[in-house]
């Protein structure tokens, strides 16, 4: 199999129970979903709160299971107990709250409590542990307190502690929502590079669309489904459909709508404010 | 609230700082025991020369060494006047029904040294250790445990855990309280049990917090391949080098030359 | 109605040290605006927050309440309270009871309304904020984040204040979830002429529902002026880790382009519209 991520037919339901133990109530949180990701590949899920990408997410790491259909990672079969920290190696995991997934006290410390529980080498581990804080862009932070950083640096420490792993796949769970604009900027930044120069397969959960500009490939889910799939050109020129989902669109594709909607020809895929002004400019300076 | 610290560690490679934690843990609990042995000036001298050294070598300022004995004023006033005023023997000193002896003055300077000592030696392992050093040397320590069954490794993850949640929940509490300040809740006045009562809109957020951290905590623990602490390796295993047994040859010399104090003298 | 005097505060290290974290601020809020704040994180936006309602005092200066100082002695607070009303970032920091209607019931109660009284607005606060009236009896833990907020926002509108401090209120929400909360305050604005200071990370917003704006940085207001002149000062902004909305960016490199527009728009309506225009100009 070519594909290090790969689901199929993938549905999940969260099961309440009562003090009894009796079922109180049944959710479908994911419904037939097909999705696959090639090796390098950058892909983001999109989807409003409670669309179920969280749910996928979790999936991917074999943290949960899937109640019907198949999730392989790397080909190997998430409901197989052998691989499962195999699995989880393989597809590493940054989650939304900054505080709650750092365990370490020291940053370096916190970088090497993955590949300690791998139980790599101690004299490979300090190299494994400056070779990710490197990559992350959070060395100089390496015998800082976890406490005295801000939420991105916190987020790059979440990062770097996945690539000592050495992990092929990051899975990123809404790793921006609670931060602020400069954070987010960095965090993003920071798995731009880590796909473009380290190779490692990025799945970026957000709801944050500027987030998913330089996606490869783009997945929007809603209702536990796939809702629709594309280039981030294909799925930002689907406007509407994208606000039926309450999702909504970067300022330059609104603004860019607008106008074409008022009959200028505006072509629907540009993402950028400079490709916005060179359409807009062309436009003007043409036939006069 | 942001000052909540535990182990008040102050930075610094002095050759106590460099000590492998282990030690510092046994050479603080031998000084007790010295503390416990002598019964005479010279013994306490030999601590007091121990003491001073260790002091010395590690480079904390006295004054914070000091400081640190604030805390405990009450319980040395307390101990102070008990053993003044209630050690039965040649009276020196009387006033009304209360009656000062000299055994009770010898008594009560032995006990304040020792208290003294007593948590000038302690606080100079926190101030000289990392919370998360003395945690992995407790663990290490407390290994033969494991024979019965005691799950050593998982009590010294919960209080790496609890170290480094400490601050961030005291942080949390004072946001809550100020949030619920802004809905005019009232923590100051009032009976105690009103006081008590106005602290649930604090405590329900603050655990409701708690667990949801913990939770969180759990699952990405669980993501990392953490799988309790067998096969586990460490990056900075703890080893013995050359200072650290010599520092053990200085507690079994503190030792030794406290029970001689006692024995010959 | 609120004014601040050359207001000043340093946090008190201990042992003399102090970390200067708001340096002589003045400004007023008058009834009815709807003033955005912005500013770097550590700029001093949450400390001049929490010197509003007087969990703070300034150490220079004055805060004064409709005339009153609200630092002097015997100063009731929690009246100031219930009438500059302020929303914590995120609702898990106030929501405790075991019913969302019992939630909102708490500020009313604190102030000593009857029981009567609070339950009549906490029932109106909770319509306003347009929580379905399903969800009045549930626990608030059961609640979506967006419905969360809701319910802290009418926590604080129960009480009926007159200017309501939000301290981004979207955190963490969808984008419709976003709009939906920036909306319902724009509301509040309209029918209840309540003065809103929204604190916000988006320049985006605050563009589109301010009537002006206050930057903070390193404990200073820089300024204090209306949306079009604050994001004009793209540069000086971007110094302090801020930023213009994109569209400004995208007027800006129009006009470099040689597309004949004005420069210092800062929402998307006002630019299509604005394009259309030097269209026709150029092609009419």
């Amino acid at each position: 199999m070519k594909e290090i991520i790969k689901t199929k037919n993938l549905g999940f339901d969260y099961i309440r129970r009562n003090e009894n133990g009796e079922v109180e109530s049944i959710a479908r949180a994911i419904d037939g979903v097909d999705i696959s990701i090639e090796p390098g590949e950058f892909v983001a899920v999109l989807g409003a709160n409670g669309s179920g990408k969280s749910t996928l997410a979790r999936h991917l790491n074999a943290l949960l299971k899937p109640t019907e259909g198949t999730v392989w990672i790397n080909g190997m079969d998430t409901r197989d107990e052998g691989k499962i920290w195999e699995i989880r190696r393989t597809a590493g995991m940054v989650f939304q709250n900054p505080d709650n997934q750092i365990i370490g006290q020291v940053v370096d410390e916190d970088v090497a409590f993955g590949p300690e529980n791998l139980g790599v080498p101690a004299e490979e581990l300090p190299g494994r542990v400056e070779e990710s804080l490197k990559a992350a862009g959070i060395y100089e932070f390496r015998n800082s307190s976890p406490n005295n950083l801000s939420g991105g640096q916190k987020q790059r420490v979440s990062i770097a502690g996945v690539l000592a792993m050495h992990s092929s796949c990051i899975v990123l769970d809404e790793p921006t929502a609670m931060l602020d604009p400069l954070g987010r900027n960095d965090v993003i930044r920071a798995v731009r590079a880590l796909n473009y120069v380290e190779n490692i397969t990025v799945i970026l959960i957000t709801h944050y669309m500027e987030e998913t500009i330089y996606a490869d490939r783009i997945y929007v889910m809603d209702g536990g489904k796939v809702a629709f799939s594309g280039t981030p050109r294909e799925v930002y020129s689907r406007v509407e459909d994208l606000e039926k989902l309450r999702l909504t669109v970067p300022p330059v594709v609104r603004l860019s709508k607008f106008l074409r909607d008022s009959g200028l020809h505006i072509p629907a895929d540009i993402l950028t404010e400079d490709g916005l002004a060179d359409a807009i400019a062309k436009e003007y300076n043409a036939g006069t | 609230m942001k000052g909540v610290v535990l182990g008040q560690y102050y930075p610094g490679d002095s050759l106590i700082h460099s000590l492998d934690p282990r030690v510092k843990i046994v050479s603080t609990f031998v000084f007790i025991i010295s503390l416990f042995v002598v019964d005479n000036v010279p013994g306490y001298a030999v601590t007091a020369l121990f003491l001073v050294s260790a002091v010395a070598l590690s480079k904390v300022p006295v004054a914070r060494l000091i400081k640190g004995l604030s805390g405990i004023l009450v319980l040395m006033v307390f101990t102070a006047v008990f053993n003044l005023f209630l050690t039965p023997g040649e009276v020196v000193f009387s006033f009304y029904s209360l009656q000062i002896t000299r055994e009770g003055i010898i008594v009560t300077v032995k006990m304040l040294v020792r208290l003294v000592f007593l948590i000038m030696g302690s606080s100079l392992m926190t101030y000289t250790t990392t919370p998360s050093a003395l945690a992995d040397a407790l663990e290490s320590l407390m290994k033969p445990l494991k024979v019965v069954k005691v799950p050593v490794h998982e009590i010294s993850m919960m209080i790496s855990i609890a170290l480094r949640f400490i601050p961030i929940l005291a942080e949390e509490a004072d946001i809550i309280i100020k949030a619920q300040k802004a809905r005019c809740a009232d923590f100051d006045t009032g009976s105690v049990i009103k006081r008590a009562k106005a602290m649930i809109p604090v405590l329900v957020p603050l655990f409701v917090s708690a667990f949801r951290r913990a939770n969180d905590l759990a699952v990405a623990m669980e993501a990392r391949c953490y799988r309790g602490g067998d096969n586990r390796t460490r990056m900075r295993p703890l080893t013995y080098c050359a200072r650290d047994y010599r520092a053990y040859a200085v507690d079994a010399a503190l030792l030794l030359g406290c029970i001689l104090t006692r024995v010959i003298l | 109605m609120l004014e601040l005097e050359n207001v000043s505060f340093t946090y008190d290290n201990g042992a003399g040290v102090g970390t200067r974290a708001l340096e002589g601020v003045s400004f007023s809020v008058e009834p009815g605006e709807f003033i955005g704040l912005i500013g770097h994180t550590g700029s001093g936006k949450s400390t001049l927050l929490q010197l509003l309602i007087g969990l703070l005092k300034p150490t220079e200066g004055r805060i004064l309440f409709e005339g009153e100082d609200i630092g002097q002695k015997g100063y009731d607070l929690k009246k100031l309270r219930s009438r500059v009303g302020m929303v914590f970032q995120y609702p898990e920091h106030q929501l405790f009871e075991e019913t969302v209607f019992k939630d909102v019931c708490y500020g009313p109660q604190n102030i000593g309304l009857s029981q009567k009284e609070c339950e009549l607005r906490a029932y109106e606060a909770l319509r306003s904020v347009g929580l379905p009236d399903e969800c009045f009896y549930v626990s608030p833990f059961e609640l979506s984040g967006g419905q969360k907020r809701r319910v802290a926002i009418a926590g604080i509108l129960a009480m009926k204040p007159d200017i309501l401090v939000l301290d981004e209120p979207t955190a963490g929400l969808d984008p419709a979830g976003k709009n939906e909360i920036l909306d319902l305050t724009d509301e509040l604005k309209r029918d209840r002429n309540i003065s809103i200071i929204l604190v916000s990370h988006c320049m985006e917003d605050v563009a589109e529902y301010a009537d002006r704006i206050l930057v903070m940085d390193h404990g200073r207001l820089k300024y204090d002026e209306s949306p079009v002149v604050v994001f004009s000062h793209v540069e000086e902004l971007e110094k302090m880790g801020l930023s213009a909305p994109a569209v400004t960016y995208i007027m800006r490199k129009l006009k470099d382009r040689g597309v004949d527009v004005r420069n210092n728009i800062i929402t998307i309506p006002e630019a299509g519209a604005e394009i259309m225009a030097a269209f026709k100009r150029r092609h009419p």
